[in-house]
């Protein structure tokens, strides 16, 4: 493909420009089963992945789709699932082990209004506490959400960049309505795109201790078959990956997962902030909802007072920095959510400011409008 | 002899694991293990080719002892994490290894469906008719009537036969041997392993300390006599009346036929993939 030609604007919906960005990254294997609303990211890349000698399977279940992308990473393939909440419920338990493991792997949940069946043709933001603590046991994860059709493409890239750098899973939060809205994006051309992929051992074999500590806490991954013969499993394991009752390799080792994600904090910790030099009230929103957000903020300075956004596109591990220097600026933040109130706990939780934190919640199917936003701002 | 034995024990086991082994005097487990060892060692594969996966229980923690690429998986779902390293890198010899309850109980769904797509894997399934590690629970395959800790009074569910559940989802291979007959199971885990497609290798095992000693079983070796004594091999099987087969069951390779491999119809459809890519567009 020319430059010119990848350089055509296009016109995509969410879902689509998600698949773009996966094999832009280089993610070369899909497991998937069929779901609203994700089922697009599926059907297209049973199109486009063995056109570029990539597999595509769809599994019995969601737990098989996040077990297969697993064992598709441990030889060394950038690997994707894409599913909606019950699907995503399923796909706790390997979820876990990707974590203690450390293999990389994406996957998106384009939400929809729960619990169980739900919703299933209507966005909302309940995941979010999902997708935080969904599996068991103290884990450090990613999760990154998604607001437009651009960023579908941009953070579907950034999130197999930071898995495999990081060698955790990460988790695009996507919804109903940007998975499904249409817009008109130009797409970056490859050598405009970085992509990072997961270090390979450099010493030989009989050196390698696979989950040895280094000074970023993230160890080199050998590639099954490539004479790195080491163990992996989901129980708590020493450096060697052999498991282990010693309570200082379990210490060493949960303390080295959550390092190694702290360590990486700021290049994480991803926000966007709109208005928000002069602003004494500000928006804190993240995925459909910021793009309402952004309305009622120019809207609200219409009638005179200073409103600014902060955008979340990292939610775990909470950009408190961010948070924090707009709790500190502003008098009042409001933080809409189409939950029942997931990220504005995380926002009261780091307030140590006197400003006030309200939220605005819908949970009946509905997209959040700009005028609700507006009307919460005048009054708040 | 013993010095060739020893001398493959140290060829494949791992010297950098503390052991002792999990596993209780007298278990199968280790049988199984060594007939794996000499059948792998026999076909002449690579340790590096080899990946050895299993789900959770005492069959599961066979993996970490050996030599090879080992993943010891979540409960019931070896399977799938071997379906995703066999399509990513087909190159590898993946084996499972599960035992009763993680194969056909919680991860009953994903064996009857890689049964039906097909992909050149090995699955061994120990069955001691138990779950041992957690401490003598009973399994899809303990026998009517035997007692459990969650079965005090008699266990009132029938039970799976595996083999047979095998062939009826579509394994390519399938065959049934136990722990007694050791020189046959290797043989058997041989075909399996060199067989293009879904190979299923069930082994009757026992369990003395959780399923025995509540059925008044005896000791190992009493109870692996039992299994010489109720194994009957498939020739056998078919000359007996259905009344002295009652309490018995087959050993021997239960099913052995070709179909379409996963992996080499996928490598088609990225031939046709490729292909149809490249046409203009009408």
């Amino acid at each position: 493909m020319s430059a010119k030609q990848s350089k055509k604007m296009r016109l995509l919906q969410g879902n689509e420009a998600i698949v773009e960005g996966a094999l832009a990254a280089g993610c070369r294997f899909f497991a998937g089963y069929p779901i609203t609303p994700a089922s697009e990211i599926s059907e297209m890349l049973s199109l486009r992945l063995p056109q570029v000698d990539g597999t595509f399977i769809q599994m019995e279940d969601e737990i098989a789709s996040m077990g297969a992308i697993i064992g598709a990473s441990l030889t060394g393939v950038k690997s994707m699932t894409a599913t909606s909440g019950p699907g995503f419920s399923l796909m706790q338990e390997n979820l876990g082990f990707a974590c203690i493991a450390e293999v990389p792997c994406v996957v998106v949940n384009v939400m929809r209004g729960g619990p169980s069946t739900g919703l299933p043709t209507s966005p909302a933001q309940g995941d979010v506490m999902q997708a935080r603590w969904g599996t068991h046991g103290d884990h450090p994860i990613i999760v990154l959400s998604v607001s437009t059709v651009r960023d579908c493409f941009d953070l579907t890239v950034q999130a197999f960049n930071l898995s495999e750098k990081y060698r955790v899973p990460v988790i695009i939060l996507s919804d109903g309505a940007v998975a499904h809205t249409r817009e008109s994006v130009t797409l970056p051309s490859p050598d405009e795109i970085q992509v990072i992929d997961r270090i390979r051992p450099s010493m030989p074999p009989e050196w390698y201790i696979p989950y040895e500590d280094n000074s970023g806490g993230v160890p080199p991954m050998a590639v099954f078959g490539e004479g790195y013969r080491y163990h992996v499993t989901g129980l708590v394991h020493d450096e060697r990956g052999f498991p282990t009752h010693r309570s200082d390799d379990i210490q060493a080792s949960t303390n080295r997962l959550f390092r190694k994600i702290t360590r990486g904090f700021h290049e994480i910790q991803m926000t966007k902030s709109f208005m928000m030099d002069d602003a004494e009230v500000a928006v804190i929103a993240y995925g459909s909802v910021a793009r309402s957000a952004c309305r009622a903020v120019i809207d609200t300075r219409e009638k005179g007072i200073n409103a600014g956004m902060l955008q979340l596109i990292t939610l775990f591990p909470f950009p408190r920095d961010v948070v924090e220097s707009v709790l500190r600026q502003c008098r009042a933040v409001l933080v809409p959510e189409m939950n029942i109130g997931q990220i504005s706990r995380e926002v009261k939780r780091v307030n140590q400011t006197a400003s006030k934190v309200e939220k605005h919640n819908r949970i009946d199917g509905q997209l959040i409008t700009p005028d609700e936003i507006v009307r919460r701002l005048m009054k708040i | 002899m013993p010095e060739e034995v020893t001398k493959l024990i140290h060829k494949y086991l791992r010297h950098d694991k503390k052991f002792p082994h999990v596993w209780c005097p007298g278990c199968g487990n280790g049988i199984v293990l060594g007939a794996l060892i000499r059948a792998i060692d026999r076909l002449g594969l690579a340790k590096d080719e080899i990946v050895l996966a299993s789900g959770i229980g005492c069959a599961g923690r066979m993996p970490v002892y050996v030599d090879f690429n080992t993943l010891h998986t979540t409960h019931g779902r070896a399977l799938t994490f071997a379906t995703g390293i066999k399509l990513a890198k087909p190159s590898l010899t993946v084996i499972i290894v599960m035992g009763d309850g993680d194969a056909t109980a919680i991860g009953g769904n994903h064996f009857i469906h890689a049964a039906r797509r097909n992909l050149n894997l090995t699955a061994i399934i120990i069955n001691n008719q138990i779950y041992g590690m957690t401490g003598g629970q009973h399994s899809p395959t303990t026998p009517y009537g035997c007692n459990t800790t969650t079965s005090p009074y008699g266990h009132i569910e029938q039970a799976f036969s595996i083999a047979e559940l095998a062939v009826a989802a579509g394994a390519a291979f399938v065959a049934r041997g136990t722990v007694y007959h050791a020189q046959l199971l290797e043989g058997l885990l041989e075909k399996g392993i060199q067989k293009s497609g879904f190979s299923v290798v069930e082994v009757m095992s026992n369990c003395h300390i959780q399923f025995g000693r509540r059925n008044k079983m005896g000791d190992p070796v009493t109870m692996i006599k039992w299994l010489k004594h109720h194994a009957v091999t498939i020739e056998k099987a078919g000359k007996m009346t259905h009344d002295s087969m009652k309490d018995k069951f087959t050993i021997g390779i239960l099913a052995d036929v070709e179909k379409p491999v996963y992996t080499e119809e996928y490598q088609k459809i990225r031939e046709e993939a490729k292909r149809s890519a490249k046409e203009p567009k009408r």
